[in-house]
């Protein structure tokens, strides 16, 4: 690691967060050519698009999946971060300011809806899915579901890029999700509660 | 004056909160599927004045398209006839231009997808379709149509008694144009009591029946007799 930089995430950090964030992108676009009728028209191959979509989808959990197991305890001591809200988090969340730890508040919360949409996202499709064959798995509100999860997740991501990608202040985030390291001074200013090992 | 320790100190005792937003977002999420149409349409019936303003520059306008084969039928005039067959009298072959020329009628109705979405005040224009069949003539052995789609083999089959409701329509315009490609151009069939795959697309052909069949979806599982709210699982 170059002198002055700290690591801020594993690489199965990263990879649990590449897999999630290919997934995402690949059902987005394979998902809008099914909801919205000018792409539907374009391509015009529903069944196809519809089988890449739900298997796309299946081997995105399952990557996850393969992800978490292989992350064991390294993912779990992450999971216990996230989970782990005190008293400056809460500070923080009102705006207030406080110093953070190695995830501020909001990312806690943005990680945590994440995965709770990654399982939502799942049931509906396997619903929408098998209700198509059997009234057993019909719900009337199944999909409005899986449309109210991609139109919040869409508001999460935009937000989420912004400050990776614009926002000057925090695009530094950015080099520890792609190399692993981040500036000790941005740390420090960032997370200032935070101990790198 | 201390320095902030690292780990939690006494008045700053960390709380579990990740796990309760988790299990509460799942737990919101499943049980939407009981509440969520629901809650939806309460928010449609509060918003749709500023809903049905904004609706023209949304993209999908609340409609998906729903194809089963490959390749989305293609409108060509030259080419296109309506069939009336089967028990008739005298099969009529109608062109484009001839099915124009047929008595216009208007309606505004609602178009339900048995999936759970519905597109509220659609403006269908066409003809009835009892205007339609009665240049056939059909024969009083004939209890069901059969309506066939240029997208093969789609088929649906409505009783004569269904088709006789006062709504029921051939439409060739939506909302004030020529019916879009994507919604079954040139000319598709409106039963607004009834789930949309029974309102067949793209139609070719129509057959005077003895009885009704199982048409695409039925085969599938999916209801004959598919009236909104009380068939496929949903109402009693």
């Amino acid at each position: 690691m170059k002198p002055g930089y700290v690591r801020r995430f594993s690489p199965v950090e990263r990879l649990l967060h590449w897999a999630n964030a290919a997934g995402f992108f690949f059902l987005l676009v394979t998902g809008l050519i099914l909801y919205l009728p000018r792409l539907s028209m374009l391509v015009s191959r529903r069944q196809t698009i519809q089988g890449i979509h739900f298997w796309g989808g299946v081997g995105w959990l399952a990557t996850l999946a393969v992800v978490i197991v292989l992350g064991g305890r390294r993912l779990l001591a992450t999971a216990r971060e996230l989970d782990t809200f005190d008293r400056d988090d809460l500070r923080w969340l009102r705006g207030r300011g406080a110093p953070q730890g190695r995830f501020n508040a909001g990312q806690k919360i943005n990680a945590i809806l994440t995965a709770a949409f990654t399982i939502l996202f799942g049931v509906s499709g396997l619903l929408l899915w098998f209700g198509e064959q059997d009234t057993r798995y019909r719900f009337a509100s199944t999909v409005i579901l899986h449309d109210g999860l991609m139109y919040v997740s869409l508001l999460l991501l935009v937000g989420h890029l912004y400050l990776a990608l614009i926002h000057p202040a925090t695009r530094h985030a950015l080099r520890g999700m792609t190399l692993g390291s981040v500036s000790s001074e941005w740390a420090s200013r960032h997370h200032a509660k935070w101990r790198p090992e | 004056m201390t320095e902030p320790l690292p780990g939690p100190g006494p008045d700053q005792e960390p709380r579990r909160y990740g796990r309760g937003i988790f299990l509460a977002t799942v737990a919101g999420g499943i049980s939407s599927l009981y509440w969520g149409k629901a809650a939806w349409d309460h928010v449609t019936g509060v918003i749709s004045p500023v809903a049905n303003a904004i609706a023209p520059i949304l993209p999908s306008g609340g409609w998906r398209i729903y194809t089963i084969s490959g390749h989305m039928p293609v409108f060509d005039p030259s080419s296109w006839r309506l069939k009336i067959g089967g028990l008739v009298e005298q099969p009529v072959s109608l062109t484009y231009d001839e099915l124009l020329a047929l008595p216009h009628v208007e309606q505004v109705s609602t178009f339900h997808c048995v999936t759970g979405w519905t597109v509220d005040h659609v403006h269908w224009g066409g003809v009835r379709l009892g205007d339609v069949l009665a240049r056939a003539r059909p024969q009083a052995s004939g209890h069901a149509l059969r309506f066939v789609s240029m997208e093969v083999p789609y088929v649906d089959y409505l009783t004569t008694r269904q088709a006789s409701l006062h709504d029921v329509m051939l439409a060739y315009e939506m909302d004030g144009k020529p019916l879009p490609r994507e919604h079954g151009a040139p000319v598709r069939l409106i039963i607004p009591e009834m789930y949309g795959y029974k309102n067949v697309k793209w139609l070719q052909g129509i057959d005077v029946v003895p009885r009704a069949g199982s048409g695409y979806w039925e085969n599938l599982g999916y209801d004959r007799d598919a009236w909104v709210g009380r068939s496929n699982g949903y109402g009693a």
